[in-house]
């Protein structure tokens, strides 16, 4: 009998990279049914969104300041979640952050130009460090489940923010006027993140973002600290045998997460065109959800703090695209967010594909053993020694 | 009743199978003995579904069949016992026998009936098991009956028994070979694989030897012996007790007082344990497994905690000490959890060897891991051991069971430690391989470590100990020295009788 069908020939490793965005475009596919629906003319939307997102040189600009705070986040999630630390405190992480570093510049306002601008980001870099530190340690050490503790912990420090925005930390102008809105005053300018094109609206955020995730790339894969993190990750009964402190490793692995996500929250205050912290009183006031699309980065991303990197662009372009979208072909905005979701769920899901294409299937033996509970997008990352 | 005909099956960089024949008749044994990473659980899996052949054929009771998943095979009586189970820890036996099982009353399944079905089964089979036990209570070797209930409620004609006996005491295989043959008397067919010679001689009708992937040799039982199928396998002789110098025997290089751990179950595991491991000794700890054996030796690696007595390595007090801060003190561990705490599937061969010395500073170049040197290193020891692997930055889950155990003994036994605890060392691994592995611990020996080896191979015990301490109940019931044991007197001490 013919031997054909059986005689399975490897694919080039390429094409398992290529799942994700045959999901995205898959997601679209059933976004442009649903625009069709709506009587709006799908085409017309989508060549509204590309070019909202990537078609000039503005839209380019903007989508990498959106893409900005989702690839810090999006790092700082890979560090948790290669620890096997399933991080969803981002939001939380970068308020804390944010919080931390406007009460600085609002307390320290004579500070020199050359030292506030470090300082500043430094307070965010230690808030969202503490934020993360919190839930890892109750973790590590009480067996506390992270996914509960960072949820938790999203909510209170969303509740500190509301709270010191409209009382202690508000605008005075805002009580004089009696708007009440929740926010800061103009911040002190020497904390302003410096702009890349003299007097643009691009400025450093995007820099230091894919700075950061080069620093985490060789964290991971080329410190012993990223070893530990791995292996603590991958097996802590092999870690810990091996001599490796897996508490202090999940704490670590924790602390640098949320300080990714505290610079992501410095940054979005720094850098916006307000120069000042302001929410709306709703929980993703100040975020704009950037600490869970960040999650969903990262995961797009194959949990690579590179492959993070074009892949929070992506996703920052999509945000950016959807209000195009929904300006050029007039869809109520909800639409968006469904579109957002759907490319959410179809890139989360894909990974059973890429995963079948990217290896034979696992050996049995390993079943048994504990392998990493979030088994998500992880690709295995760079040159391993 | 089975036929597989010229099967293939290649993984990167290697020919796992190379059109391999292999046959198995109603009521017998055909058992598949070859060296680490011969092939034999790759068409294993294939039998079963977990793999894809590239090339052949399966053929049952001489029809063409294509078996793409565990169902399939399920679906056509064939059944498999894993090395390593695949048991729900928090299921009862019952629920994990009627896992996956269609059930006659709708969604919910009738567990007492499945319960008076598996009584029904292991009476006839002498496989004594409560149905209501909960599995993460049950010793290894009941977990295995388990397995075995789980195929024959099935109904498995044909039996796939992967290293059944790796993780057995003497005494549990006994009782396995008495279940394994009512199960050929009744017609059913069994593949066996194993290590150990004189378990192959034992239940075998008939033996396939295969050798990098390929057909080596088959013969009948009758008049096999132990040379024979040695010489087959490796295509040389086999030594297989090493040549052991004397040595000067040092000052105590482990001093265990009083020792005193807990179980997993809460249980007292060790109780009071006294012992002396001198350097340039082989101390063998022979005993029937769950004595304590495990507990001991995770106290003194410091993974698990004493709640009396004390440990002191090289005159250095390190009970309770960390892991990181044992080992610093000279300990090499050498667990006999392979995938389970002594390496990571996920990571690379030489990720796995780096494990214990990443930050050592031979690793590390301006604070960052020296590949170069890591590699060389790895090399160094994959070559030395003969570690069979593709290349060093394979997953250690694509190596063969033998070979992640060489891989681990490697990274152990790579420095000089001042007590070297290795426990069942050879489990698993190959004569040659046994062979090499038994000639290392001599030659750490003369470094002056001090070994403690613990094994439930009362012919590895005999062959490498200077000293052998028996272990019942979490104590030492007592030490004999090599040259006047007898394992008569090994063999009385093991089931709790005191010498005088
Ligand atoms: N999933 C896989 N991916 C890549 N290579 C594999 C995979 N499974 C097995 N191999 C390779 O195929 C060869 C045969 O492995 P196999 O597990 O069949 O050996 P084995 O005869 O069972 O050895 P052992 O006695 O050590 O268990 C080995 O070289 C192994 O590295
Ligand atoms: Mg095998």
């Amino acid at each position: 009998m013919a031997q054909a069908e059986t005689n399975r020939r490897s694919r080039p490793k390429f094409v398992a990279y290529l799942v994700p965005l045959g999901a995205v475009v898959l997601a679209l596919a059933i976004g442009a049914i649903m625009l069709s629906l709506l009587g709006a003319n799908p085409v017309e939307g989508f060549r509204a969104m590309l070019d909202g997102a990537f078609g000039s040189g503005d839209a380019l600009i903007e989508t990498a300041l959106k893409a900005t705070p989702l690839l810090f986040v999006g790092v700082g999630i890979t560090i948790a979640f290669r620890a096997n630390v399933i991080n969803i405190g981002g939001e939380g992480q970068m308020v804390a952050g944010a919080l931390l570093a406007t009460a600085l510049a609002l307390a320290l306002p004579d500070l020199p130009a050359v030292v506030m601008l470090p300082t500043v980001l430094l307070a965010g870099i230690v808030g969202g460090a503490a934020w993360g530190a919190v839930p890892g340690a109750l973790k590590a050490y009480y067996n506390v489940n992270e996914i509960l503790s960072t949820i938790m912990l999203n909510v209170v420090a969303v509740q500190l923010m509301n709270f010191l925005l409209r009382g202690p930390m508000i605008d005075p102008g805002e009580l004089e006027r009696g708007t009440r809105i929740p926010q800061t005053a103009r911040l002190q300018e020497g904390a302003d993140l410096p702009l890349l094109f003299g007097n643009g609206r691009l400025h450093i955020g995007p820099l230091i973002a894919v700075l950061a995730a080069v620093a985490a790339y060789i964290l991971l894969w080329r410190t012993p600290l990223g070893f530990r993190v791995r292996a603590v990750g991958l097996s802590p009964d092999a870690a810990r045998y091996a001599g490796i402190p897996v508490k202090r490793t999940i704490v670590l692995a924790m602390t640098m997460s949320g300080a990714m996500s505290g610079l992501a929250g410095a940054v979005l205050v720094f850098g916006s065109e307000s120069h000042r912290m302001v929410t709306d009183g709703s929980t993703v006031g100040f975020t704009g959800s950037a600490g869970f699309n960040g999650i969903v980065a990262a995961l797009f991303g194959g949990l690579h703090p590179i492959w993070t990197i074009p892949a929070s662009f992506m996703f920052g372009g999509l945000l950016v695209g959807g209000i195009a979208l929904q300006r050029a072909v007039q869809v109520p905005s909800a639409l968006i967010m469904a579109l957002n979701g759907l490319v959410v769920v179809f890139v989360v899901a894909s990974d059973r594909w890429k995963k079948r294409l990217q290896e034979q299937p696992a050996r049995v033996d390993d079943t048994a053993t504990d392998g990493p509970v979030l088994e998500a997008v992880v690709d295995d990352g760079g040159g391993g020694p | 009743m089975l036929e597989m005909r010229g099967i293939t099956k290649r993984f990167p960089g290697v020919l796992a199978n190379h059109r391999v024949d292999f046959t198995v008749n109603a009521g017998e044994v055909h058992t598949l003995l070859g060296e680490n990473g011969a092939g034999k659980s790759t068409l294993m899996k294939i039998l079963y579904g977990l793999y894809q052949a590239d090339e052949g054929e399966i053929f049952l009771s001489g029809e063409r069949v294509e078996i793409h998943s565990p169902t399939d095979a399920i679906a056509h009586n064939i059944g498999m016992i894993h090395q390593h189970f695949m048991l729900v820890e928090t299921l009862t036996v019952a629920e994990n026998v009627a896992l996956g099982l269609p059930s006659n009353r709708g969604l919910r399944t009738d567990l007492d009936a499945v319960s008076e079905r598996i009584e029904e089964l292991a009476g006839r089979y002498g496989l004594a098991i409560d149905p209501g036990a909960v599995v993460w209570q049950l010793a290894v070797g009941q977990r295995q009956r388990v397995e075995i209930i789980k195929a024959l409620y099935r109904d498995a004609q044909l039996l796939i028994l992967d290293e059944p006996t790796a993780v057995l005491t003497p005494q549990e295989v006994d009782q396995l070979f008495v279940t394994l043959r009512q199960m050929t008397d009744d017609g059913r067919g069994l593949i066996f694989i194993s290590h150990k010679l004189h378990e192959v001689l034992a239940l075998s009708d008939r033996i396939t030897v295969l050798r990098q992937g390929t057909i080596t040799g088959q013969v009948p039982v009758e008049g096999a012996t132990r040379e024979s199928l040695a010489l087959m396998m490796v295509g040389r002789q086999v030594k297989l007790a090493p040549d052991k110098p004397p040595v000067e025997i040092g000052e105590v290089a482990l001093e265990i007082r009083g020792l005193s751990v807990m179980g997993d179950r809460g249980d007292k595991a060790v109780r009071g344990l006294n012992l002396e491991v001198h350097a340039g000794e082989i101390l063998g700890i022979a005993g029937v497994s769950g004595n304590g054996q495990r507990e001991m030796a995770q106290a003194i690696a410091g993974l698990r905690q004493a709640t009396a007595g004390s440990i002191r390595i090289g005159g250095v007090e390190t009970t309770n000490h960390t892991p990181a801060d044992v080992r610093k003190n000279g300990l090499a561990y050498v667990t006999e959890g392979r995938l389970r705490d002594g390496a990571i599937a996920d990571f690379s061969v030489s990720e796995n060897i780096l494990l214990i010395d990443h930050t050592d500073k031979r690793y590390l170049k301006r604070g960052l891991l020296d590949f170069k040197a890591i590699k060389e290193h790895s090399l160094r020891l994959v070559d030395e051991y003969a570690v069979k692997t593709p290349t060093i930055d394979t997953p250690a889950k694509n190596l063969s069971g033998g070979n992640i155990q060489k891989m681990i003994l490697a990274r152990e036994m790579s420095g000089t430690p001042t007590v070297l605890v290795a426990s069942q060392p050879t489990r698993g691994v190959d004569i040659g391989a046994a062979e090499y592995i038994h000639k290392r611990l001599v030659q750490q020996r003369a470094e002056n470590t001090a070994i403690m080896m613990i094994s439930e191979d009362l012919d590895e015990v005999f062959a490498l100990s200077d000293r052998i301490a028996v272990i019942y109940e979490g104590q030492i019931i007592g030490i004999v020295d090599r040259q006047t044991a007898t394992r008569e007197q090994i063999g009385l001490m093991m089931a709790g009788v005191r010498p005088e």
